[in-house]
């Protein structure tokens, strides 16, 4: 008797925790799946709103017209661009960078660590920040994408980390046997650390392909705007957007049911940002959580 | 013997020599290193000689050596003018209460982890575990692009399949509205981070030792007695340490969010701090006053950092930085 009335409770239990994490999982999914089926159907279905579950007319020609757009496929190669030079030097910096604080010999060692540290707990302000990187000259200039976002404190603090949990004799031999510091990392050190070093391309890669503030604050120009930024931008001057569609779209013929409407730039649009992001993501998942837990050891 | 003497000689020469060049070394590594200490020093702390701006009457383009002095002025302003103080306490007002709510539902990625572990099928776990964790990987420019697709008035899905459905005459502005800005920022980054959040207790679920769970099975308890007095408090320290952190960011509600969601319409209730110092010193040009607030905020925001920190030394004896 007891034992049935546990059955059915337990029933009820998981059918409802099914039932929510199904919920929750959809609503976290379904939107870039409508989206996605939107941008591959037909437009002028599309724009009737008779596409919501199922695409319909499928062809990929907003793929190939969204790029003729003017500056769309400029700031497409400024967003790669800032992703791909800013995770390689901020990985590399990093990994030497947090090699150098292992080394228990360096001048001032525990002041300069800390000197880094801190600035995970303080800033200066945003204002006063962008006054100092227009008085540095950094305003409409493509290093200031780069340069400030290459020294992270966490990074720093799980590459120390890591190499401290590595024996150190590996290292001690390689010095007795005459090898210099820098030696000692790119043959020792650096091959070890690859997974810390994977995880730092991960965060780093995500953050520099989403990063916007820097847009915002720093560029006017229209030649450095990034991918988001635009998106942005499209997003709110309807107007404007309408006009690049249609000085985009003259001279050539293409189907008229597939004629780009502000919609359907928007959607693709959205759908070129989040594409990247998609793919390293699967991959790339088990790094974020080795990630986290080593920085939550350190906390 | 003479070997071993031999080998025993060698060795501490070596490590000897090993030593010198130890000592020898510590300014070639501090050289090694100064390139990202300037980094660190130019974008970190350089910043804060932009505080001097607060105490001028800077207006872009004009050096500061040729603008006027004014002292505590626009300190003395946000106290002493009416409307600035009304404005700085509404910014507040809209800062606190999103924090607010947005540490009363940080209790939520500890419910999601829990009763995500009481789904024994491992395909549906993962499943969700890796889907649930994407929206956390997307900008917040993104999300509104997202949120614009879905909510917009003529073109949105919900305001179509509701049309549809025959259940309004009308589309619904959910975006250009004034109501519930805060509930709907708040869901927003519910959206964005609840399966993110929840890695970190399920971390920490993972390694509560499953002996307890074997010993309270013998002693007869049930699921929701388990639940109740394993899980929970197994994981209670993690939530902790994030509540405490939480708290040490109250008012760094961040800025890209409330960037992107902003309108004309909705701008009484969406500006907090970041988003306030950015329209009065980049829109409205009135840097110095931006950064006084900027200033304040920087100031109070140590301030609640070392609260949070005193609080985890006298709970947890040991602390948070």
């Amino acid at each position: 008797m007891r034992r049935a009335k546990n059955n059915s409770d337990s029933l009820l239990f998981n059918l409802c925790n099914y039932a929510f994490f199904t919920l929750f999982t959809v609503i976290c999914i379904l939107p870039f799946y409508y989206l996605f089926i939107n941008t591959i159907s037909n437009n002028d279905m599309s724009s009737r709103g008779l596409i919501t579950f199922l695409p319909k007319g499928i062809h990929l020609s907003n793929y190939i017209q969204v790029l003729k757009i003017k500056g769309l496929a400029l700031a497409a190669w400024i967003s790669v661009a800032r992703t791909l030079l800013g995770t390689v030097l901020t990985v590399v910096s990093s990994a030497f960078l947090g090699f150098l604080f292992t080394k228990k010999e360096m001048w001032g060692r525990t002041f300069w660590y800390r000197f880094i540290i801190i600035t995970m707990y303080f800033n200066a302000g945003i204002i006063p920040w962008y006054i100092t990187m227009m008085n540095l000259k950094l305003t409409n200039n493509f290093l200031a994408y780069i340069l400030p976002l290459v020294i992270s404190p966490f990074n720093i603090i799980l590459v120390k980390t890591f190499i401290e949990a590595i024996p150190p004799a590996l290292q001690e031999s390689a010095e007795i046997d005459g090898a210099g510091y820098f030696t000692v990392f790119t043959r020792i050190v650096f091959p070890l650390i690859t997974p810390i070093m994977a995880t730092i391309a991960v965060f780093s890669a995500v953050n520099q392909w989403n990063y916007i503030v820097d847009t915002i604050f720093l560029m006017t120009d229209s030649k450095l705007y990034t991918l988001q930024f635009v998106l942005f931008r499209y997003l709110n001057e309807a107007t404007a957007l309408a006009s690049l569609i249609r000085n985009s779209q003259g001279g050539i013929t293409i189907d008229v049911s597939n004629m780009q409407t502000a919609t359907s730039v928007r959607m693709t649009v959205s759908m070129i940002v989040v594409f990247p992001i998609m793919f390293v993501y699967p991959y790339f998942q088990r790094c974020f959580v080795k990630g986290i837990m080593i920085g939550a050891v350190k906390g | 013997m003479p070997a071993m003497t031999r080998t025993a000689t060698l060795k501490t020469e070596a490590s000897n020599s090993l030593y010198r060049r130890k000592v020898k070394n510590k300014y070639v590594l501090f050289f090694m290193a100064l390139p990202f200490l300037v980094l660190t020093f130019v974008f970190s702390y350089l910043p804060l000689h932009g505080w001097l701006y607060a105490f001028y009457n800077f207006r872009p383009g004009i050096p500061l050596s040729q603008t006027e002095f004014v002292g505590w002025k626009w300190f003395q302003s946000i106290a002493a003018n009416p409307t600035q103080t009304g404005e700085v306490l509404r910014v507040l007002y809209n800062t606190v209460g999103i924090s607010t709510m947005n540490i009363l539902v940080s209790v939520l990625p500890v419910a999601f982890a829990i009763f995500l572990v009481e789904i024994r099928t491992e395909w549906f776990k993962k499943s969700v575990q890796v889907l649930t964790t994407i929206p956390n990987f997307i900008s917040w420019v993104l999300v509104f692009s997202v949120a614009f697709n879905m909510f917009s008035v003529d073109s949105g899905m919900v305001n179509r399949v509701l049309m549809q459905l025959g259940l309004v005459d009308r589309g619904i502005n959910f975006l250009a509205t004034d109501s519930h800005i805060w509930l709907k920022m708040c869901l927003w980054n519910i959206w964005k981070t609840l399966g993110w959040s929840s890695i970190m207790y399920l971390a920490a679920i993972a390694g509560i030792d499953q002996e307890l769970y074997e010993a309270a099975k013998v002693d007869g308890a049930g699921r929701y007695k388990m639940m109740w007095h394993i899980t929970v408090p197994g994981i209670l320290p993690t939530f902790f340490v994030i509540l405490l952190l939480s708290i040490a960011n109250f008012i760094n509600n961040g800025f890209d969010q409330f960037y992107v969601f902003q309108n004309p319409v909705n701008r009484n209730h969406i500006e907090v701090l970041d988003l306030y110092v950015y329209n009065i010193g980049m829109v409205g040009s009135n840097f110095s006053f931006a950064t006084a607030v900027s200033m304040l905020k920087s100031l109070i925001s140590v301030f609640l950092l070392f609260v949070a920190n005193g609080l985890s030394k006298l709970i947890r004896g040991e602390s948070i930085v």
